[in-house]
């Protein structure tokens, strides 16, 4: 099992995700240039992580040039085939312009950049992001964006519903949904979604920044601690 | 590749706009050069000087980039000693040694004449410029501070003002991926017309991987690299060093542009470019562009250059010599690459998409030689440029100001006590000052990079944890201007000492600090009086608690001239202090943890309101003397406060700071919500007790259990017991106050009701 990081011009949570991959989850993690075209060597049991950062800028609308990179034509590719990917922040903005995520993240509500703890309630266990984390405990995590205010049509929010797809929602620290809990704006407070497939997912909030005791909260790791107990069970048995 | 040898092979001669002597003294005048300056020029050149010499002379014998009305005093300050890796003065940053191989390199400096021009650009060139100070020395900057001076918050402007400095700061770093930790702002009428945005940066290197500002190894070719040269910022070191008037609006164009997009992409080739080791040196491009960075490169190497300015990658078509070399455009860096290595170089700036141009050699000859094409423009000794060279020193005239008559007539029995101590304590807390700076902290990330525990764990300094070590950063900027404006000489060692006090009260160890000092006109006798008398606090303070200055910025002209009356700021010597904390179980929060703990005030109360908070805010009086400090007092407060930490017998600490006791209480009491019910000195009046600012000062909880140990630690040290946390409701000598959440909201949306009003 090994994950690779896309590194776009402008990313820069790409480093604190191979620190966590790595030193907190022991697993291995490697930068993948967004020059490259294909993703020779990652297999079904690998996985794909799209980190956050401002790629090229994003000058023109988060994500919107750097769908059109080398990298992602082979990891849109990748998800087709089973892969899992998964998007977080500015990744999770890239996975949506791309394509494989429903949806589209918009100017925060405030038209502010907002940087603070976010709590999250847990609306399905049913991913492999989430398998193990509880429906019945907020998660605490930061959130740092300008762009992060979830929006689909009522028709994709129908569909997201009766699939399951949406796996987590902005509440109190209680884990209650409290409309001002949902700091952008999001439609129904949605803060992290998968695709039908179940295979690739986004989230606004950011889980590798809330995984080391050290830094006062470890409620991030559950998320990856799924990750990793799935990814196990697809490797083939050697 | 470019031939050196062939395309430097014009003479000078071609000088043609040699002008009468008169007529260039007033081109001289109109750049900020003295008649006085102007001959010491002629004498370098042993003739008269053209337009673009006149130009580079400007802006490099400018305050901002020569210190040249600074520089005697700076040098009393200690510069050398405790971990220091290089000495003030020598790099771009001061580098402090951490132990386990890695170095930290950290600085402070001021863009506050862009920022009252033009916020949200001023802001962010400002924070873009002090990254690049730190990681063209091979440091990666891994956290930002600030520190803010607006005016009241009651005019429309100076809302304005806040919200374009805020989302400045907050679209530069964001965007480049450095997490802005920690920082200061005041609201003082002082700063109304001349706001003050001063940024720092603090990076980690490991030992042997730095870089140096050097232009060793004549033969050696010269690059640039970076954003292409445009016409932004030219003239902006002299801008920044005149005094901003009714007209300053016309200098627009000496603000720059930023775009952190750029210097993401100049940071990570950058570093890379330096772990090949196939530079000689690097230097970032800030204050004097090209003719700054080639000269100070030159100069510390006793080499020369010779530069083709028709190489540089330029925004726009047909830009004149003087302004391609005088252009601040940011995100670019000057780079002496080895000999035969320059692949090395093109190859890294290719990945990155950057442009990388070589234009010109490192020579012998000790001079800077400009180049168009085969014409040589401009021809001039680089050592004369630069400080320590030949750029001018002055030392001004000083004395004592007026308004410190005023200040000692100041009688604390004059003052009525408030007749309701809850309506004063609730307003008291709005004061911007005061109350939460949550509407501005929000808009900055501040968990980037997985380092900082303050989102989570708040601590009286900044606290990020270093990566792959045992080892935390603590960090804090501070200056109470008001103090200073009271007493010079006390107000700065102050600073100094409630940078440290935070760190201390963390559970850090103070190491070095940096500074930025932001004051009036040097020319002004009592501004230079403020000055020197600050300098000196400052060094005092220092030399005791061996924190040496590891270098920082000047900057003077902070006043303004409207209808011919100049007003200049409060003197603002601006502290960044850097602190470490070896051991994380040192660490030490804030906040109240439980019900039942006990509140300890060690420390001295006194009867003082001098220059409070309180007695602006309530009393509307601004002259005041400065709050009670002795050096020794203070001393021995931290020494206290580490011994504490390290028997592990407290649960929280809070510094007493501006706003008082109650504050600091609040402070404590807001991040669990939780009360306190305490007793005030009855010995003391208690607008003092609550709300004055005498320092050396802190409150700690414990828990009943370890009160006994705690006495005999403290032994005869003063100490006051106030009173115990509960469970959420605030009371003072049997007095209800009401609930914490209902003062917490208040503390925290004060700002953000007049801001989003």
């Amino acid at each position: 099992m090994k994950f690779g990081v896309v590194v776009f011009p402008g990313s820069n949570c790409d480093d604190d995700m191979i620190h966590v991959l790595s030193e907190v989850m022991g697993c291995k993690a490697e930068k993948i240039w967004h020059k490259e075209s294909s993703l020779d060597g990652y297999e079904l049991g690998d996985c794909i992580i799209v980190p956050g950062g401002f790629s090229y800028g994003d000058y023109l609308r988060a994500g919107a040039i750097a769908k059109m990179s080398p990298v992602m034509s082979a990891v849109t590719a990748f998800a087709k085939k089973g892969g899992h990917v998964f998007g977080i922040c500015n990744g999770f903005q890239v996975l949506c312009e791309a394509g494989l995520l429903p949806g589209a993240l918009l100017r925060n509500e405030k038209q502010k950049f907002i940087s603070k703890n976010s709590y999250l309630k847990t609306i399905s266990t049913n991913s492999a992001l989430t398998s193990h984390c509880s429906t019945d405990r907020a998660l605490q995590m930061p959130i740092a964006h300008a762009e992060g205010r979830y929006y689909c049509d009522a028709g994709t929010l129908a569909e997201l519903k009766a699939n399951d797809q949406i796996l987590f929602k902005y509440a109190s620290p209680d884990g209650e949904l409290d409309v001002s809990y949902n700091w952008n704006g999001s439609v129904e407070a949605i803060a992290g979604i998968c695709n039908k497939g179940r295979n690739v997912f986004g989230m606004m909030p950011h889980p590798e920044r809330a995984s080391e005791s050290i830094l006062g909260c470890e409620d991030g790791k559950a998320l990856f601690d799924s990750l990793v107990s799935h990814l196990a069970s697809l490797a083939p048995v050697s | 590749m470019l031939q050196s040898s062939n395309i430097f092979a014009a003479n000078l001669g071609d000088m043609a706009d040699q002008s009468s002597r008169q007529q260039n003294v007033e081109t001289a005048a109109k750049l900020g050069l003295s008649e006085a300056e102007y001959d010491m020029i002629c004498g370098y050149l042993e003739r008269e000087p053209n337009f673009t010499e006149l130009s580079i002379y400007s802006v490099m014998w400018s305050e901002h980039c020569s210190y040249k009305n600074s520089i005697k005093y700076l040098k009393t300050l200690p510069r050398s000693g405790g971990r220091l890796l290089v000495e003030a003065g020598e790099e771009n940053a001061g580098l402090v040694d951490l132990g386990d191989g890695l170095a930290c390199a950290f600085k402070i400096e001021s863009h506050n004449h862009p920022s009252a021009v033009e916020p949200y650009q001023g802001a962010a060139t400002g924070v873009g410029g002090i990254h690049r100070d730190i990681f063209t020395m091979g440091a990666r900057p891994i956290a930002a501070l600030n520190s803010l001076r607006f005016g009241p918050l009651s005019s429309k402007h100076m809302q304005g003002l806040v919200r374009g400095v805020v989302s400045g700061i907050g679209d530069y770093g964001n965007c480049l991926g450095v997490p802005t930790v920690g920082g200061e702002v005041y609201f003082h009428p002082c700063y109304r017309q001349n706001i003050l945005v001063n940024a720092m940066s603090v990076g980690i290197v490991k030992h042997g991987e730095t870089a140096s500002a050097c232009a060793d190894g004549p033969g050696n070719p010269v690059f640039i690299v970076g954003s292409a040269t445009g016409r932004d910022g030219i003239h902006g070191a002299t801008f920044a060093s005149g005094d901003l008037t009714e007209n300053s609006a016309d200098d627009l164009p000496a603000v720059q542009v930023g775009d952190p997009f750029q210097e993401k992409l100049l940071l990570e080739a950058t570093l890379e470019a330096i772990q090949t080791g196939a530079l000689v040196g690097v230097q970032d491009m800030g204050a004097a562009g090209i003719t700054c960075s080639t000269s100070e490169m030159s100069a510390k190497s006793k080499t020369g250059m010779d530069i083709r300015l028709d190489l540089v990658p330029t925004r726009q078509a047909n830009m004149k010599a003087f302004e391609i070399l005088l252009s601040e455009s940011q995100e670019r860096m000057l780079m002496v690459v080895q000999k035969g290595r320059e692949q090395e170089l093109l190859k890294i700036f290719d990945k990155w998409d950057l442009n990388c141009a070589e234009i010109g050699v490192v020579t012998d000859t000790g001079r800077l030689r400009f180049y168009e094409g085969k014409d040589l423009v401009a021809d001039v000794d680089a050592d004369s440029l630069v400080l320590g060279g030949g750029a001018p020193v002055y030392d001004r005239e000083y004395e004592r100001p007026s308004y410190m008559d005023e200040i000692a007539a100041f009688s604390l029995a004059d003052i009525p006590q408030p007749d309701d101590f809850k309506q004063a304590a609730w307003n008291l807390i709005s004061s911007g000052t005061i109350a939460s700076k949550q509407w501005i902290y929000e808009q900055y990330d501040h968990t980037v990079r997985t380092n900082n525990t303050g989102t989570t764990l708040p601590m009286t300094a900044s606290v990020i944890r270093v990566k792959g070590t045992d080892l935390d950063l603590a960090m804090s900027t501070d200056c109470n201007s008001s103090y200073v404006y009271a007493d010079p000489y006390k107000g700065a060692m102050i600073a100094v000492c409630e940078a440290a006090r935070n760190i201390v009260c963390s559970g850090g160890k103070p190491l070095a600090i940096t500074n930025c000092l932001n004051f009036g006109n040097p020319h002004d006798k009592g501004v230079y009086y403020q000055f020197k008398e600050a300098i000196r606090g400052m060094g005092d303070a220092c030399r005791a608690l061996n924190t040496p200055v590891t270098g920082g910025n000047v900057s003077f002209y902070n006043q303004t001239t409207i209808d011919g009356k100049t007003e200049p700021i409060q003197p603002t010597p601006t502290i960044g202090m850097l602190g470490v904390i070896e051991d994380r179980s040192h660490r030490t929060t804030l906040h109240f943890k439980d019900h039942g703990d006990i509140i300890v005030m060690l420390g001295e109360a006194h009867a003082d309101l001098g220059s409070s908070e309180y007695l602006m805010k309530h009393h509307e009086i601004y002259h005041s003397p400065c709050p009670h400090f002795e050096l020794e007092e203070e001393l021995d407060l931290q020494q206290i406060v580490s011994s504490l930490i390290e028997s592990n017998l407290v649960k929280s600490i809070q510094d007493i700071s501006e706003g008082g006791l109650f504050t600091a209480l609040l402070e404590s009491a807001m991040t669990s919500s939780l009360g306190f019910d305490i007793n005030c000195d009855t010995d003391i009046r208690k607008d003092a007790f609550l709300f004055g600012e005498s320092q050396s000062r802190v409150i700690v909880s414990t828990s009943p259990g370890d009160l006994d140990r705690l006495k005999a630690q403290l032994g005869d040290h003063p100490y006051t017991f106030l009173g115990s946390v509960n469970q959420g409701e605030l009371h003072i000598d049997g007095e209800p106050f009401g609930h914490i959440d209902t003062w917490k909201q208040h503390y925290q949306t004060s700002l953000e009701q007049v801001l989003e009003a």
